[in-house]
């Protein structure tokens, strides 16, 4: 076991480290009913960060998959969308959690949560409709093409309709929160970390599952 | 090729269908789990969410340990 191949997953361990603890160390602005969830930014924001390179890093090999059919780009399609979706699925309870106790509500008529909630559906019907077919190779196809459109409803979906509306989440009036005159400083030195080491962790266990699947595959016949 | 993931996901599938549906649902309830998270300027709430995604994580590597298990007992043939 080389330690230089490992680098970016001891930076993970290192870095979620300090953002958990800094998390719950550094002042955060007290604002309205907020109060101390404010520090949510540095687990419940990551989770959709994580989910967008996922879900990026999974259709750009959908596309590659369909300009040379190699099972080995299906596999890391298929495994990137399928962390992505536990990634999502986390962002999604944390934010009904929080919504909970600052909104009034678990599931509101908030724009931003429904229509994430209809983005993460058309993820779950991804791997459904994986499950549906047996054959390997008609698998990976029909996913691949499903999986381009499910990508080009997920950026509006997610990033472009709810901020066109009135929202209670933040970044619906103004920027989403990542200008420094909305988001104190303070938060920032612990958000930035937080973005890239929760996506380090999405990744590591995106890679395991790459593995497996490689493995699966050669071992098929078996 | 039913097997007890495409049933987890099915699942899934209808509790997120059946919750956008739901009418808004104010919570201003005060059971004992309603102060607690109330109290302290709501830390419990992050602390919640930190869980929720620890277990989250922890429930995959579980699923993806079995699935490797699998595959090692039918690789030894």
């Amino acid at each position: 076991m080389k330690m230089a191949k490992h680098w970016w997953k001891i930076l993970a361990v290192l870095l979620l480290f300090y953002v958990i603890t800094a998390g719950f160390w550094v002042k955060v602005p007290a604002i309205e009913n907020n109060e101390q969830t404010t520090r949510n930014l540095f687990f419940h924001v990551p989770m959709w960060i994580s989910m967008y390179t996922l879900f990026g890093i999974s259709v750009v090999y959908s596309l590659l998959f369909l300009s040379k059919y190699d099972l080995k780009r299906d596999i890391v399609a298929s495994s990137a969308a399928n962390v992505g979706v536990l990634f999502g699925l986390m962002g999604f309870v944390t934010g009904s959690l929080w919504a909970t106790y600052t909104w009034g509500g678990t599931i509101t008529n908030d724009p931003k949560q429904i229509s994430t909630a209809v983005a993460l559906l058309i993820y779950l019907a991804y791997l459904v409709l994986r499950m549906s077919i047996n054959d390997i190779d008609k698998r990976a196809r029909v996913s691949a093409i499903y999986n381009v459109f499910a990508f080009a409803l997920l950026i509006p979906l997610t990033y472009i309709l709810p901020r066109m509306v009135d929202s209670l989440h933040p970044g619906s009036v103004s920027s989403p929160g990542f200008k420094s005159s909305d988001t104190d400083g303070t938060l920032m030195r612990v958000f930035y970390p937080a973005m890239l080491a929760w996506t380090l962790l999405g990744l590591w266990i995106f890679n395991l599952r790459v593995r497996y699947k490689k493995l699966e595959l050669k071992n098929i016949f078996k | 090729m039913i097997n007890r993931a495409s049933y987890f996901l099915l699942t899934l599938v209808f509790t997120l269908c059946s919750l956008l549906v739901q009418a808004q649902q104010q919570n201003t309830e005060t059971g004992p789990v309603n102060e607690m998270f109330r109290s302290n300027g709501k830390i419990y709430v992050v602390v919640a969410v930190l869980l929720i995604i620890f277990i989250g994580i922890i429930i995959y590597l579980v699923q993806l340990d079995r699935k490797i298990s699998k595959l090692e007992k039918r690789s030894q043939h």
